[in-house]
């Protein structure tokens, strides 16, 4: 075994340059793949965690909108009945005992925390202009435990709103588009036509530009009195989950309990996390291209390697050497070139990952990013190795069987 | 005698382009110490007799012996280290691993016995170099040398294990006249003082002459 190292050794170290070439080859391809696989998942993780952190895990509404059984059916329930472009009954989106419900969920083990909210269209009167925009009604404290808005404040404290019945906290794109500062007086209109002034405490950002230029947050109080609703007036409850995996199966139970629509994250962002897929899809892909193309490069340099050293297997068999020695010093070189590409290759892919960690990115107004996000989880590094030896050992199998199977006497008589 | 090679009805066939009886019948036996040469006319079957006799072609009809154990039928992994172990050869041409120098490639058959330890196998190396008047080659590449001392290296490589028999594919063929009178006063040397018993195929006929019996064929038979 030792010799069949050593042979193997002396091979590779005698035409230094072929084997760097191999090396290269596979190194290439897993570097490319560590930074490719390292910037996408990143961007990935980024905006999952934007949009996941500013959604909850479980919502609770009235779905005024939900199919409803017919007047029709009710009283011809045996008839078959078609009721043409049916219509919603004008009824009140408020959840009947909505902080009952909250006391309800907030009991629950599995859960972190469950903020009731209110929301309101609204027009934020800016000179003539008149701007759309939203004002959610919370308790600002719960909001905080289940999305961090604490630190997501960029200027004011968020606790002020406790005691300003008609303060509030605007994102960052709004405050900009209003030119208003933290202690500027806002004007806003209802759709119902109520109008109010409300003062600016602080704002915040997100990082996502759909919410950073329309959300502002009020307290429950002060939605309920812009929407000229009594104190139990409750639409939605957010619910925020210690293990988000079981959203799916608790959104049920709950729609179940209370007989309201209860939707968990996969269904809400079902879209967004088909995006994910795709881009994974389209990462591993490009980067097996890569990699694949790699192994065929080592296939090749491997192959006329042996075409080289016909002679030297003859006389390898000659002097005493099995197929499966030959076929092993063969294989050895596969595995070495493999190996040491590969480790290059982690180097590279991770000097890659940091160089464009730190490469100045401008997000614009969608999301709010000064550099890339880069993943570096070991777990890249790992597949990275993991498929680079078996890519350039599969490669390094077939030339080494044809050296395995050589007739040394068709060589040696052959001159 | 001491029976070292023994062949009972060796026959063989080429199949390309058409089927032929490259070896009828070869009854041959060769005893220790013996220096044996195989001689015939180009095509005889000289050739393919030698390499049906160094285990490496084993498609054949009849039996082959060598040193005591019936290798017709082995594996080939069992035939390879059976090649380690007992037959030394010597190539026309003179086939050293061109990346490794004089010593190691000597090394390399011992190495691969596993007799001994490195360091025995080493100076058992520069003993069978300096037999053979090369010791001061022992670290140059194999590539380095010259015809003469790369034949000698082949010759040293072929005897570290101790063979129990040397078997050569027309040894001088490749050299000039000098250098064939060195190796085969060598291989006559090792017959002589130590021995070895020693198959060459040849069709040099002063070379022929001097060995201890001569081995003639023609279409496929021994014919003296």
């Amino acid at each position: 075994m030792k010799l069949v190292l050593e042979i193997a050794y002396v091979h590779l170290v005698a035409k230094p340059k072929q084997t760097i070439v191999a090396m290269l080859g596979v190194t290439f391809g897993i570097g490319m793949f560590i930074a490719l696989v390292g910037l996408m998942t990143g961007l990935n993780d980024f905006t999952e965690d934007v949009s996941m952190t500013s959604s909850p895990d479980i919502h609770i509404y009235n779905d005024i909108t939900a199919e409803r059984t017919s007047l029709l059916d009710e009283f011809n329930y045996a008839g078959f009945n078609v009721v043409h472009h049916q219509k919603p009954k004008n009824e009140s989106a408020k959840l009947r005992n909505a902080l009952q419900m909250v006391e309800t969920i907030r009991e629950d083990q599995r859960v972190y925390g469950a903020a009731p909210y209110i929301v309101s269209q609204v027009f934020y009167n800016y000179g003539p202009v008149q701007l759309n925009g939203q004002i959610f009604g919370v308790d600002i404290l719960e909001e905080s435990k289940l999305f961090d808005l604490q630190s997501k404040m960029k200027s004011g404290r968020m606790e002020e709103l406790l005691s300003n019945q008609d303060g509030i906290i605007v994102g960052t794109g709004l405050a900009r588009k209003l030119n208003a500062v933290p202690g500027d007086r806002v004007v806003i209109t209802t759709p119902q036509g109520y109008t109010m002034s409300l003062k600016i405490l602080g704002t915040f950002q997100m990082g996502l530009g759909a919410l950073d230029n329309v959300r502002a947050y009020a307290n429950i109080g002060t939605v309920q009195t812009i929407l000229q609703e009594n104190q139990t007036y409750i639409t939605d409850i957010n619910i925020k989950l210690k293990d988000r995996s079981l959203a799916k199966a608790m959104a049920a139970d709950y729609q179940q309990m209370f007989s309201y629509k209860s939707e968990d994250w996969e269904t809400a962002n079902a879209t967004f996390l088909t995006g994910v897929i795709i881009r994974n899809i389209i990462t591993y892909a490009v980067s097996f291209t890569l990699l694949i193309v790699a192994g065929f490069g080592i296939y090749n340099i491997l192959t006329m390697t042996i075409y080289n050293k016909m002679k030297d297997i003859a006389i390898l068999k000659a002097m005493g050497f099995a197929g499966r020695d030959v076929r092993l010093i063969f294989l050895i070189q596969a595995l070495v070139i493999g190996l040491i590409g590969s480790l290059a290759g982690l180097l590279i892919g991770f000097m890659l990952s940091v160089l464009i960690s730190r490469a100045p990115f401008e997000g614009g107004d969608v999301v709010s990013l000064d550099h890339f996000p880069v993943n570096f989880d070991p777990l890249f590094y790992l597949i990275g190795i993991v498929f680079g030896v078996v890519t350039t050992t599969v490669a390094g199998l077939m030339p080494s069987r044809k050296a395995a199977v050589v007739d040394p006497i068709e060589i040696i008589r052959g001159q | 005698m001491e029976r070292v090679l023994h062949t009972y009805k060796i026959t063989k066939y080429f199949y390309e382009p058409e089927k032929f009886k490259v070896l009828n019948e070869i009854d041959l036996t060769v005893y220790k110490g013996e220096f044996l040469s195989l001689v015939g006319k180009s095509g005889c079957g000289k050739s393919t007799l030698m390499y049906v006799l160094s285990t490496m072609d084993t498609d054949y009809e009849g039996e082959l012996e060598i040193a005591g154990t019936r290798v017709t039928g082995k594996d080939q992994n069992f035939l390879a280290a059976f090649r380690n172990r007992h037959i030394g050869f010597v190539f026309q041409f003179h086939y050293l691993l061109p990346e490794f120098t004089a010593l190691q490639n000597v090394m390399i058959p011992a190495l691969k016995l596993g007799h001994y330890t490195r360091e025995e196998v080493e100076s058992r190396a520069y003993q069978k170099l300096e037999t053979l008047g090369v010791k001061d080659q022992a670290l140059k590449n194999a590539s380095k040398l010259s015809g003469g001392q790369q034949q000698r290296v082949a010759i040293a490589r072929a005897l570290i294990n101790d063979p129990d028999i040397i078997m050569g594919d027309e040894p001088t063929g490749n050299l000039d006249s000098h250098n064939s009178n060195i190796v085969f006063d060598i291989l006559r040397e090792l017959s002589q003082n130590f021995h070895q018993t020693i198959v060459a195929v040849t069709h040099d006929e002063e070379f022929a002459r001097r060995t201890d019996r001569v081995v003639e064929m023609s279409d496929g038979r021994i014919i003296s």
